[in-house]
């Protein structure tokens, strides 16, 4: 055992960390630490400069246009990225679709979707969710009827995140309705710009449009554009949702807050000292740094094991948990860190290039807002009771 | 980067494991906790033909030059049979530092005795006053001649009561609370001058507390530099939380596993319990903790061993706060998921909750680990 990294790998993260001193915008790094709004653009003109440089899909295999990198080095390189404020890489396309179409998909569908996926071309989301059907996801109701060469499509998705942007989405429908739940249900890849396809924003309580409604009419899908057999969709919705647990432990965006907390923690004043010398905080931020402490060796034995060719278990549950957990008290104590300094809400301060007048320092103004938008860490991606079931199912035996 | 243990790590795993499982069954160990002395030396014995003992000291006195994380494999095993036999005080700490700090002559005295199993050791360190500052010495250490004389009260000292040779601290200079001026005295537990009284703990090792009156020994039972004994104590403190986690470790698993067990089989209202979704949530829980626990053991092992001390100081300190608290969530819980049952002695849940409680007392508990390691943190960022 030795838990240091080896020397390829010390040399892996300098190639990496070279290439982002030379190719990631300041400007563009200067937004995301800032916490300000990233549009389409920003999200776009960073996946190119990685597709340029063969990175933009860090999780690809060689034969599919990949880096070929294993778990330690997609680590590495995750990190990174988010310790220098690079824009996050969107899973929806390039961690989600993308595996099941290599996996599943015929080899039309993978000469067209992933080249496109690969360039940024095609931006991607999730139709996966819908108002009756979260955490009993094999409830979904959005119908697809074959006629002829198509499926007419009709029903609604929901908490579709940065929908307003997507060229396309992939979606669970159910084609047989009357087969068991988990029987009847197809996964199918539909153009955003397909008649009938409607986005309507949802408002967060942060008072941001990151998750939409998408509501499909009458709306006609080839067959073509079915991934593997017809009512076999969730057999590959499990494998996704598998690929996804694994990328939720976020520490190196949660090392990056943590830093920042401290920051704020040293310039806010209490009692007559800095707030980081009153014990009772610091304590708090301690205990938090001791979690993200053991999070990011749980992630490393998570990693080594799919090294070891173990597919992603139940252990990624528990990544899933902790993550949030950390994520959402790094959110919370960043915010009362701020004390008083929290309460002004300035969306219009959120935008680059914003020079009005501020209320309080400008490091301040995003971190309510980020307190509020990550409540939603402990429900998505299979809420933590959804991952607590999963534990005790599976390594429980419960 | 790897989380492997090595062949001879999982080999010796095995044959302990096959030992404890034949030699260490609930019933013996009760016998054991109940007999006189505390501790068996057929099973000590055992251990040493197996190389157990002898496993983390180095080659030239009868050791197999082990390290931090073939200490972890054994406290680990240890844990799951909560033995009561004094691995941690003799080995660990005891063996550890003269190791570490003993001259050639002071290691080839000693080391291989221990090694066979028939000596034992033991560190005298707290006093009264001490809780967790390792400073806090208030014995002394007169010089006289080029003897010493030691004088002073040493108290809850893990093993002392059955050791052979007691491994003092006492202060030569300065006043308690002072890192300076600290030394380390090798004594033999049977000298005149040196008064024991042992006992049990609540989970059923012994310790002692040790009285030393005018206590003459000779310059060469000085260990390690005069003066230097915080340090060397520090490191051998910070070995011995290292051993203390993965010993948690194993006591943790096996409360998961005993209690995933009951929850299976006790039928209430018509149903196995672990049916209900409350106790299913609860179970999943001390698994998470236990894993997280895991994570740091492992850190822990592979930096103890490190020369950098502030990166030892600082993961130490970061291990026992999460084992301690784990340690307690998951004792906790295992007793209340178990019922009535959970609260007698007649159930092995109870004795396992016992050694866990205590493991969390030894060596400074969460809150002492968690305010030194935000101090640290101020300090260093």
């Amino acid at each position: 055992m030795d838990l240091r990294y080896t020397a390829d790998e010390q040399r892996f993260r300098t190639e990496v960390r070279s290439f982002l001193d030379a190719h990631l915008p300041a400007e563009l790094s200067a937004k995301v630490l800032g916490g300000k709004h990233l549009t389409r653009d920003d999200f776009l003109s960073w996946h190119r400069a990685l597709h340029q440089r063969g990175w933009s899909t860090p999780n690809w295999p060689n034969e599919f246009g990949g880096p070929g990198w294993n778990a330690v080095q997609q680590h590495i390189f995750d990190e990174e990225c988010a310790g220098a404020g690079a824009p996050p890489l969107l899973p929806f396309g390039i961690r989600m679709v993308a595996p099941v179409i290599m996996a599943f998909g015929s080899h039309a569908q993978q000469e067209r979707f992933l080249p496109r996926i690969r360039s940024g071309e095609h931006w991607w989301c999730q139709g996966y969710s819908e108002p009756g059907s979260g955490s009993d996801l094999a409830s979904l109701r959005m119908r697809a009827e074959r006629r002829g060469d198509v499926y007419v499509c009709n029903g609604q998705k929901t908490w579709t995140t940065l929908a307003q942007y997507a060229d396309w989405i992939f979606c669970l429908v159910r084609t047989a309705p009357d087969r068991r739940p988990q029987q009847g249900i197809s996964f199918l890849l539909i153009d955003m710009k397909t008649p009938g396809v409607t986005v309507r924003p949802i408002l967060t309580l942060d008072g941001d449009a990151e998750v939409n409604e998408v509501w499909f009419e009458d709306v006609e899908v080839p067959i073509e554009n079915r991934v593997g057999e017809e009512n076999q969709g969730w057999t590959y919705a499990k494998y996704l949702l598998g690929h996804e647990r694994t990328g939720n432990a976020g520490v190196g965006t949660c090392k990056r807050w943590l830093q920042a907390l401290k920051r704020i923690a040293a310039t806010q004043r209490a009692g007559g000292r800095p707030l980081i010398d009153d014990p009772r905080f610091r304590d708090r931020v301690a205990q938090v740094e001791i979690e993200l402490m053991a999070l990011e060796v749980t992630n490393l034995r998570v990693i080594a094991m799919e090294l070891a060719n173990q597919a992603p278990g139940p252990e990624a549950s528990i990544l899933k948990v902790q993550g949030s957990d950390i994520q959402q008290e790094l959110t919370e104590l960043t915010m009362h860190a701020l004390g008083p300094h929290a309460l002004p809400y300035q969306p219009a301060a959120l935008e680059a290039g914003y020079a009005g007048p501020l209320a309080g320092p400008a490091w301040a103004v995003p971190v309510t807002g980020r307190y509020l938008n990550h409540r939603k860490a402990s429900i998505y991606a299979g809420s933590n009771e959804i991952q607590r079931n999963i534990i005790a199912k599976h390594m429980l035996g419960l | 980067m790897n989380f492997d243990f090595s062949e001879e790590q999982i080999q010796l795993r095995e044959a302990l494991v096959r030992l404890l499982d034949r030699g260490y069954e609930f019933d013996k160990r009760k016998q054991i906790v109940g007999s006189e002395s505390g501790m068996s030396r057929e099973i000590w014995q055992q251990l040493a033909e197996l190389g157990v003992l002898s496993m983390a000291l180095p080659e030239a006195h009868g050791g197999a030059g082990g390290n931090a994380v073939d200490t972890l494999v054994i406290m680990e095993a240890l844990g799951r049979r909560i033995v009561v036999e004094p691995y941690l005080p003799c080995i660990v700490l005891g063996a550890g530092l003269v190791a570490r700090a003993g001259s050639d002559a002071q290691r080839a005295r000693l080391l291989p005795r221990v090694a066979a199993g028939q000596h034992l050791l033991a560190l005298a360190h707290d006093e009264a006053d001490t809780r967790y500052e390792l400073a806090s010495v208030a014995t002394r250490a007169r010089a006289d001649g080029g003897d010493y004389l030691l004088d002073g009260k040493k108290t809850v000292v893990l093993g002392g009561g059955a050791a052979d040779t007691l491994i003092v601290s006492a202060r030569a200079a300065g006043e308690p609370g002072d890192p300076a001026g600290v030394s380390l005295f090798l004594v033999d537990a049977t000298a005149p001058g040196v008064t024991r009284h042992g006992y049990a703990t609540h989970d059923g090792q012994r310790a002692a507390d040790i009285t030393l009156a005018g206590l003459r020994v000779g310059g060469d039972a000085l260990l390690g530099p005069a003066g230097g004994g915080t340090a060397l104590v520090e490191h051998a403190i910070e070995h011995g939380i290292a051993a203390l986690c993965a010993e948690a470790l194993g006591v943790m698993s096996v409360l998961v596993d005993l209690t995933s067990s009951y929850v299976k089989t006790r039928k209430q209202f018509g149903v196995a319990i672990g049916t209900f979704q409350v106790l299913q949530h609860r179970l999943a829980d001390m698994l998470m903790r236990v894993e997280q626990a895991r994570s740091m053991a492992y850190l822990l092992a592979t930096t103890v061993d490190s020369d950098d001390a502030a990166l030892r100081r600082r993961v130490t300190a970061a291990a026992k706060t999460v084992i301690d608290q784990a340690g307690r969530f998951v004792g906790q819980q295992a007793i209340q998921l178990h019922g009535g049952i959970g609260v007698t002695h007649e159930a092995p849940v109870s004795h396992y909750f016992k050694r866990l409680t205590l493991i969390g007392l030894t060596f400074g508990d969460a809150d002492h680990h968690l305010a030194r390691y935000s101090d640290l943190m101020a300090r260093d960022g």
